[in-house]
C-alpha cells in the first residue's frame, strides 16, 4: 500500500467510486482504468466509466496469516468479484451472516481500508458484501 | 417551505446484547433492560467511523431523492466522532457519492443534534436560493467509557437528508423549525481524550428534559398545532426511556413515537439518533401525515421540526432502502470480546 498524499489522491475516484473506462470503439471496460484499449490499440476511444458495484464472486479466499499492514483484520475475504459490466476487480468481501462463495452476488461497501498509525491518512475504498 | 426529497440511512450489521455486557461488569441485565429501554445496540466493523456511514447513508439518500449527487449545491456532515480532528468528514463525502467540485461542504459537531443543525442549515441555503439542493448528514460511531452505564447505549450508525423545494421532487414539506439553546455542561469531551464524560444524573433533567420540552413547546405555539395534529413524532433517543418520558410530559402518545423509537434495537446512534428515527417514521408514513421531530444535543440545544408528507412519498418509494429492513436482515450477533477488538481500531483513528 503506497503511502503519500499524491497517489492516494490521485485514486480517490477509482478507491471510492469505482470509476473505471470503457472503450467507445468495441465497448469493452475496464477498472482499473486503462490508458489503451486491450484490444484495440491505437484506434482505442477511452471514456470515463462508473462501475454500479453489482456483481458476483469469481474467487475466494480466506485470509488468516495477512500482511502486517491488516494484521488486525484477520481473518477476513479476498475475493475476484465480477463486476455486472465485465471487469474483473478484486477486493475485501465483508462478514455479514452470509457465506461468501464462488458464484454469490455482492454489491459495493465504502469502508476503511487501511489507517496510517496514529497520526497518518485514513485510506477509504470499496469493498464487497454479499447479498 | 423548503422539504425532503430523499433521505438514506445505514446502521452497521454488528449487535451486542445488554446480557453480553453485564455478564463482564457483575450487573443485572434485566433491570438495566428495563431502566434503559434498550436490548441491544449495533457496534461498527474494525473499519467503519463516521466517514464510511456517513457515505453508506449519503449513497441511500442519493438514490432515493433521484437527483443527480452533482446537484448538491451543500453537505453538512454532523458527528461527535469525525475521523480526523482537522480534515472534513464532508470532503470524504462528497467523493464518495462523487458530487463533483462545485458545492460547499463543512463539518458540524453538536453532540447528538449536529445533523438536525446542517438540516437547518441547508434548509436555510435552499430557502434563500443558494442552493438547489443541499445534503444534511448525522453520523456516529460514538464510544462509552468500558463500564460506564453509557457503554450499554453508545452505538453506530447515521442518516442524510437531501433538502430541495422544487415541487415535483418534495416528498415531505418542513413546515417550521425552531430550536432552543443554552450552555449547560452535561456531557462533554477534551481534544484527544478517548470518551466523553458526562454529568451522570444532570444529565437528565438540565439537559435533555430542558431543551426538549421548550423546543418541541415553542414549535407547537409558533404553528398553532397541537401534539394531536400530529401522527408521528419523534424525539432524540439516547435510551428507550427518555423519549418515552418526554412524550408523556408532552401530551404524545406512545403509539406517536412507537415508529420512530429504534433506540432498543440499534443504541444511541447519536447525530444519527433523531434523524434515522425520522427516517423510519418516513418509510411508512402516508401523504398528508405530520411528524414532528426533536433532536438533543448536550451542550446544550434541541432543534424542534414540524414536517408534512407530500402526495410524491409513494412514488418514491421504488428506490428506497427502508430502515427497518436493514436492521433486521443484516444483524450479526457479537461477543463482548470481539466488540473490544472491534472498538479498540476504532479509538485508533
Ligand atoms: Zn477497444
Amino acid at each position: 500500500m503506497e503511502r503519500s498524499s499524491s497517489s492516494l489522491w490521485r485514486k480517490i475516484r477509482s478507491r471510492y467510486d469505482l470509476v473505471g473506462n470503457e472503450c467507445k470503439n468495441c465497448g469493452s471496460s475496464y477498472f482499473p482504468p486503462r490508458v489503451v484499449c486491450r484490444k484495440c490499440g491505437r484506434k482505442s476511444k477511452m471514456v470515463e466509466k462508473k462501475f454500479a458495484g453489482d456483481g458476483e464472486i469469481y474467487s475466494i479466499t480466506r485470509i488468516r496469516v495477512p500482511p502486517d499492514t491488516f494484521k488486525d483484520e484477520a481473518p477476513y475475504f479476498i475475493g475476484v468479484i465480477k463486476l455486472k459490466e465485465g471487469p474483473m476487480v478484486e477486493g475485501h468481501v465483508l462478514e455479514n451472516g452470509i457465506e461468501p462463495k464462488i458464484g454469490t452476488k455482492v454489491r459495493v461497501r465504502f469502508r476503511k481500508m487501511y489507517v496510517e498509525g496514529d497520526e497518518g491518512l485514513i485510506y477509504y475504498q470499496y469493498k464487497f458484501e454479499p447479498v | 417551505m423548503a422539504g425532503i426529497v430523499g433521505y438514506g440511512a445505514y446502521v452497521p450489521i454488528y449487535r451486542i446484547k445488554v446480557e453480553d455486557i453485564a455478564k463482564v461488569w457483575g450487573e443485572d441485565a434485566e433491570s438495566i433492560k428495563k431502566g434503559l429501554g434498550i436490548r441491544e445496540k449495533s457496534v461498527p466493523g474494525k473499519d467503519e467511523d463516521a466517514a464510511t456511514i456517513a457515505v453508506e447513508a449519503a449513497r441511500n439518500a442519493i438514490r432515493h431523492s433521484g437527483i443527480k449527487a452533482t446537484e448538491l449545491g451543500a453537505i453538512f456532515t454532523g458527528s461527535e466522532s469525525h475521523p480526523y480532528a482537522v480534515k472534513p468528514t464532508a470532503t470524504i463525502v462528497s467523493a464518495g457519492i462523487d458530487a463533483g467540485n462545485r458545492l460547499m461542504a463543512a463539518d458540524l459537531e453538536f453532540a447528538c443534534k449536529a445533523g438536525t443543525a446542517g438540516m437547518q442549515m441547508v434548509i436555510g441555503f435552499v430557502e434563500s436560493g443558494m442552493i438547489k439542493y443541499g445534503m444534511a448528514i448525522g453520523s456516529d460511531t460514538s464510544q462509552g467509557r468500558p463500564g460506564d452505564a453509557l457503554e450499554y447505549t453508545a452505538s453506530a450508525g447515521g442518516a442524510a437528508f437531501i433538502i430541495g423545494k422544487e415541487k415535483k421532487q418534495v416528498i415531505a414539506e418542513i413546515l417550521k423549525t425552531v430550536s432552543f439553546t443554552s450552555d449547560t455542561p452535561d456531557f462533554w469531551r477534551r481534544e484527544g481524550a478517548g470518551f466523553p464524560s458526562h454529568g451522570g444524573r444532570f444529565t437528565g433533567e438540565p439537559g435533555y428534559f430542558r431543551h426538549i420540552t421548550n423546543a418541541t413547546k415553542m414549535l407547537l405555539e409558533e404553528t398553532g398545532f397541537k401534539p394531536s395534529d400530529f401522527d408521528y413524532a419523534v424525539f432524540h433517543q439516547p435510551n428507550g426511556k427518555f423519549p418515552t418520558m418526554a412524550a408523556a410530559q408532552l401530551g404524545f402518545t406512545t403509539k406517536q413515537i412507537e415508529n420512530g423509537l429504534l433506540t432498543p434495537i440499534i443504541g444511541n446512534t447519536y447525530s444519527g439518533a433523531s434523524m434515522v428515527g425520522l427516517a423510519a417514521t418516513l418509510d411508512i408514513a402516508k401523504p398528508g401525515q405530520k411528524i414532528m421531530v426533536t433532536s438533543f444535543g448536550s451542550g446544550a440545544g434541541s432543534d424542534s421540526f414540524a414536517i408534512e408528507v407530500t402526495d410524491n412519498i409513494d412514488a418514491k418509494r421504488k428506490n428506497l432502502t427502508k430502515i427497518m429492513e436493514m436492521i433486521n436482515s443484516r444483524k450479526v450477533y457479537i461477543d463482548y470480546s470481539t466488540y473490544l477488538k472491534n472498538r479498540g481500531s476504532i479509538k485508533k483513528v
